[in-house]
């Protein structure tokens, strides 16, 4: 075990998981709250273009839309995101995971909002605010104090999905690093627990801190 | 009547096959208070909820203070700033406190200063009892309570009219009465109020006006005391000796 992680970065293929999950997790919930709002917004046509999104995207497996970043948009189309293929592989993989998970992110804030009474949107419309007001004010606050339960799923689930990039990126974060190892050093329980641990220590505190958050921060009615 | 405040002429409006609102011709003058009753499913909360398009109406007009209701917009936001609106369910936002409830609308739509908007918030609800609770979040307060910050939070915006959904319905009895005694002071410091409610005591006490609906029409419309006392129709005779009896 000792010369294993002496002769190979396992800290920093952790590191990587780690940077890939932070950036993952604000565009996606960047793109998540863009569709939510589509998804409740009076128009149709932009409610049209938010469901289309999740289905599309949720029911396209990760690892596909991974090989489809790096194949068919960089190889093929010629979107180079940067010179360096591993520099471009891992911009990629940041924006396959954002997009994919975005789709999660919306429904669970959809969920949030439909903790909502309609009597409180009436309110906001009858005083005045504008639809854009009555979302930053009333409606976004409230939905995502009401889905902070399935946000932290989808933020686990995120994490562990990183491990879907070792597809393009090698060896460079966690799953890449192991394969790599079981290749070189042969297949051995310890190691893959060390991993699996790794792994542990990433997700089992922010589940904790998930659901104490949405017992704190939920809106009592 | 005074100069005319809300104007409605020939206003219809269909949920699907049933015909809510049939050519709705009704002026309220400044100043003036108009109770609006009738049996359940006559049409008088839609009436109520069309006057600030929360309900849209498809043919006839409504203008408010000489101005023709928008579409849908940022011209009809503006428009539904001057209209208050007080909700069966009081609506207060469960996620801001009772002063954050109070000062939203004029902070974001009269872009008012926040100590000022505060100042101003804490005066209306010392008007309305619950200057105490204005740290509290709307779930402590009791059903009353709420009611009477969703009648502040309105007042806050400086509204021409106050529209008024049936906001004792959902109130146990006891706390109807603190509820009243806020909109009678109301009504005497001359707020034009059009009024969707069963609480005839407060009918005869401070509306200038009854309006009678039955089946989307407005069937008769009069004085509390002629009202009550002299109906016209047979219709109206009808459901007061429904009303009336206990």
């Amino acid at each position: 075990m000792g010369e294993i992680l002496s002769e190979y970065d396992v800290l920093g293929a952790f590191w990587v998981t780690i940077q890939l999950s932070v950036l993952s997790a604000i565009g996606s919930l960047l793109i998540g709250t863009v569709m939510a709002v589509l998804r409740v917004s009076p128009v149709a046509v932009l409610r049209l273009i938010g469901t289309s999104y999740v289905n599309i995207v949720r029911n396209t497996p990760l690892t596909l839309l991974m090989a489809f970043s790096v194949l068919g948009l960089s190889f093929i189309l010629g979107l180079q995101l940067s010179d360096q293929a591993t520099t471009n592989s891992y911009w990629w993989a940041v924006i396959m995971l954002s997009i994919y998970h975005g789709a999660f992110v919306c429904e669970a804030l959809r969920s949030g909002v439909n903790t909502i009474p309609p009597g409180q949107a009436e309110a906001a419309r009858a005083m005045g605010l504008t639809f854009g007001q009555s979302l930053s004010q009333v409606l976004l606050p409230q939905a995502f104090r009401g889905a902070i339960a399935p946000l932290g799923s989808t933020l686990i689930a995120l994490i562990k999905n990183t491990t879907v990039a070792a597809v393009i990126l090698g060896t460079a974060e966690a799953a890449g690093q192991l394969a790599e190892i079981t290749e070189n050093e042969g297949a051995s329980l310890p190691t893959f627990f060390l991993f699996a641990l790794g792994f542990v220590i990433l997700t089992l505190p922010l589940g904790i801190l998930f659901t104490n958050l949405s017992q704190r921060l939920s809106v009592k009615r | 009547m005074s100069e005319p405040l809300v104007v409605m002429d020939g206003v219809n409006k269909h949920f699907g096959d049933l015909h809510v609102l049939k050519d709705i011709d009704l002026t309220v003058g400044k100043g003036e208070v108009v109770i609006l009753i009738g049996p359940s499913g006559s049409g008088k909360s839609t009436l109520c909820r069309t006057i600030n398009r929360l309900e849209n109406f498809e043919s006839g007009s409504i203008t408010i203070d000489g101005v023709e209701l928008p579409e849908e917009g940022k011209e009809l936001a503006a428009l539904r700033a001057d209209v208050g609106m007080v909700f069966q369910s009081f609506n207060l936002f469960a996620h801001k406190t009772i002063l954050q409830n109070v000062t939203l609308g004029p902070i974001k739509v009269r872009k008012m200063g926040k100590a000022d908007a505060e100042k101003k918030a804490m005066d209306l609800l010392e008007r309305v009892g619950i200057a105490h609770q204005a740290q509290k979040y709307p779930a402590q307060l009791s059903g009353g309570q709420q009611q009477r910050v969703a009648i502040a939070r309105s007042l806050a915006m400086d509204p021409k009219v106050m529209l008024f959904d049936e906001p004792t319905s959902a109130l146990d009895p006891e706390m109807i009465n603190e509820v009243l005694d806020v909109m009678v002071e109301l009504a005497h410091s001359g707020m034009t109020m059009i009024v969707v409610t069963h609480e005839m005591g407060f009918a005869r006490k401070v509306a200038n006006r009854v309006v009678f609906l039955s089946d989307g029409e407005i069937v008769e419309q009069a004085p509390p005391d002629e009202f009550f006392t002299n109906p016209t129709t047979d219709r109206c005779k009808e459901f007061l000796s429904k009303i009336l009896t206990h």
